[in-house]
């Protein structure tokens, strides 16, 4: 479609009205392109812009497009302020940096064994294993949640193992919702490595262990690594199984919790509320413009093959 | 399918003499194998998978199933102490109480309601910037495009606590903005205008905030299928003699439906599932009854109720669960025949 103006005939080109509809056409494109980008982009500004104003002028009857005054004090009364009494907010920093990553380690281990399984294997129960999986993919957490923390309390009761109220609980949580996603993304990456390859390797003596490393790891690094940030912002920004988890045991609480805790204790005070938001926002979005790509081909699978 | 001895065959090849060669023909039948070693052999594929599964199960698998025990019995705070009584089987009392209550079914249109606009307008929205990102030059449709990714990448909560901001009475940026448009447009009285306080207001709010962060995946996903497309249809098309209007509903759209089918299918699932957005918008809150969707109600009823009902939450819980089902198998329908169950 975007190649017809260069097939088009010279002499169509010199015909005054239909240039000027052409020209007309293209602004009207790039008008609509801009107003896209200000649309997606304004929220994300706002919060970040609003993060730097000092309280003065959040308060002005005429709201600032930049601030006037940019100041940091929004973010030290973040990070130095206290937001929960007794618990420093590197703290949840680290909850949310180590219940992301131990859920994408776990999950990745996981989910790499079992897309092997389900792409160079065949055995009873496999396309049960494959319906179930996209099963599980469609059933929403939050209709689950009563009977995951019921679940997760048995468990506690019965093994004595803290699932409620520390991050342990969350790492498997986590783990086992990106799964079935990044089973079915792997599953993929590993089907595209030529069996060929693998067997050539072990015509030349290679043991499992070394087909593993040495010829299928390196070819579905590119996939493993998209799994795991798929994971990772599924993780660090997941809110509604830290909320029934984590309850009051604050020192525990990852950062979309603190979020809201500080949104429900200082509900007004707008400066430190966006400056949280930008904390939690930057570092994933990040993550999302590096693997955007291939996110979409992950949750589309094969449909775009056409 | 899946039978024993076919896995034995076309797994990984095992190091080691008694390797079989690749069988030629599915006429050609292995030597029988002791039983031992069919058992041996078939276990790889299970030892990679159980770890997968067991996680799974402790953690979605099996509640699923707790989901509709619970339902089916009373189950609240009492039966969860230690000293309590069992829950007990109350023939379904839940749901007759649930489908003979009008606030039950006030929640349930809504919720449908809600989620029917979500994703209409995500997808419109969606598909109409997909297809304008594909018309325009290279650098600037990559300019856009990181411009919505943004959006997408926001999480769901900082999302809500922006736009609560953005549309805080007498002090939000948006409601500064419809105050200064003229009246005749858009009527008067916005600056102090309350949007968190009825359900219509509120509904709006977050149907934006769900628009806002989905359009740019259904943007994306339709502009990789119209990338996908091959350029000789569109100039067969137009030797043809069809208009651009004709050959995009000639050409694009059929190449795209089962895309689009999709699309529709994941949009569903995830504007039915939406709960923090919600969450925030009312300022972290369930007092007013009227701001309740499906995973709302399931939420207050197993955390916030006092004493907590996780027997009716559950059956609302199944409800919701069945309502997604219902679009799972379609979608299951779908992946079967593109073959990715196979």
């Amino acid at each position: 479609m975007s190649a017809t103006t260069a097939t088009r005939p010279a002499a169509r080109r010199t015909d005054p009205l239909l240039r000027a509809r052409r020209i007309a056409g293209r602004t009207g494109l790039y008008a609509a392109g801009l107003a896209v980008f200000a649309f997606s982009v304004f929220p994300v500004y706002w919060m970040i812009a609003t993060a730097f104003k000092p309280g003065g002028e959040l308060f002005a009857r005429e709201p600032t497009l930049l601030p006037r005054n940019p100041t940091l004090d929004n973010f030290d009364q973040v990070v130095n302020g206290n937001v929960i009494p007794g618990v420093d907010f590197w703290q949840f920093l680290v909850n949310s940096l180590t219940v992301t990553l131990g859920s994408v380690a776990v999950g990745a281990v996981l989910a790499l064994l079992a897309a092997i399984a389900v792409a160079r294997f065949r055995f009873r129960l496999r396309t049960t294993l494959i319906v179930t999986l996209m099963v599980v993919q469609m059933v929403p957490v939050e209709a689950l949640i009563i009977s995951i923390f019921i679940n997760f309390r048995q468990i506690q009761e019965g093994t004595g193992v803290e699932l409620l109220g520390t991050l342990t609980g969350l790492v498997l949580a986590y783990s086992a919702v990106s799964l079935p996603i990044t089973i079915m993304m792997l599953r993929g990456f590993v089907a595209a490595v030529p069996k060929e390859l693998e067997e050539a390797a072990a015509i030349d003596g290679a043991g499992h262990w070394t087909v593993f490393w040495r010829i299928l790891m390196p070819l579905v690094a590119p996939g493993l690594v998209a799994a795991s940030i798929f994971a990772f912002i599924t993780a660090w920004n997941e809110f509604i199984i830290a909320l029934t988890f984590l309850g009051r045991s604050s020192e525990t609480y990852t950062l979309p919790l603190t979020l809201s805790y500080y949104f429900g204790r200082y509900g007004t005070d707008w400066g430190s509320i966006m400056a949280a938001s930008s904390l939690l926002t930057v570092p994933v979005m990040i993550f999302f413009l590096f693997v955007q790509r291939r996110m979409v081909s992950g949750l589309t699978m094969g449909a775009v093959k056409g | 399918m899946a039978h024993t001895t076919e896995a034995a065959r076309t797994a990984e090849p095992p190091p080691g003499p008694d390797r079989h060669p690749k069988p030629g023909g599915r006429g050609v039948r292995p030597a029988p194998v002791p039983l031992t070693r069919r058992i041996t052999r078939s276990l790889p594929p299970y030892a990679l998978i159980a770890p997968a599964v067991v996680v799974l199960g402790v953690v979605l698998l099996w509640p699923m199933l707790q989901m509709v025990w619970n339902s089916l019995h009373s189950y609240t705070i009492r039966h969860l102490m230690p000293a309590g009584p069992d829950p007990e089987w109350n023939d379904f009392a839940h749901y007759r109480t649930l489908l003979t209550d009008p606030y039950f079914w006030s929640v349930l249109g809504k919720t449908v309601l809600v989620c029917v606009t979500m994703v209409v307008c995500t997808i419109v929205l969606g598909t109409l910037v997909g297809l304008l990102l594909n018309r325009l030059p290279k650098a600037f449709s990559t300019f856009v495009a990181v411009g919505t990714m943004l959006a997408w990448a926001t999480p769901a909560i900082s999302a809500s606590l922006v736009f609560r901001w953005l549309f805080f009475p007498e002090r939000g940026f948006a409601n500064h903005v419809l105050d200064a448009l003229p009246d005749l447009l858009v009527g008067s009285g916005w600056l102090r205008y309350n949007w968190f306080l009825d359900e219509g207001p509120l509904f709006t709010l977050l149907v934006l905030v769900v628009v806002w962060q989905g359009f740019p995946f259904v943007a994306m996903t339709v502009l990789a299928g119209l990338k996908s497309i091959p350029y000789e249809l569109y100039e067969a098309a137009r030797m043809d003699g069809a208009s651009a209007w004709r050959s995009f509903w000639a050409v694009t759209v059929p190449i795209l439906r089962p895309l689009f089918a999709l699309i529709v299918v994941l949009q569903i699932i995830w504007d039915l599932r939406v709960f923090t957005q919600l969450y925030i918008l009312t300022g972290s809150s369930f007092a007013n009854p009227d701001a309740y969707l499906l995973s709302y109600y399931v939420y207050q009823q197993g955390f916030n109720a006092s004493p907590a009902n996780f027997g009716l939450g559950s059956a609302i819980a199944v409800v919701m669960t069945v309502l997604v089902l219902g679009i799972t198998v379609y979608y299951l329908r779908v992946m079967i025949r593109q073959g990715e169950t196979r």
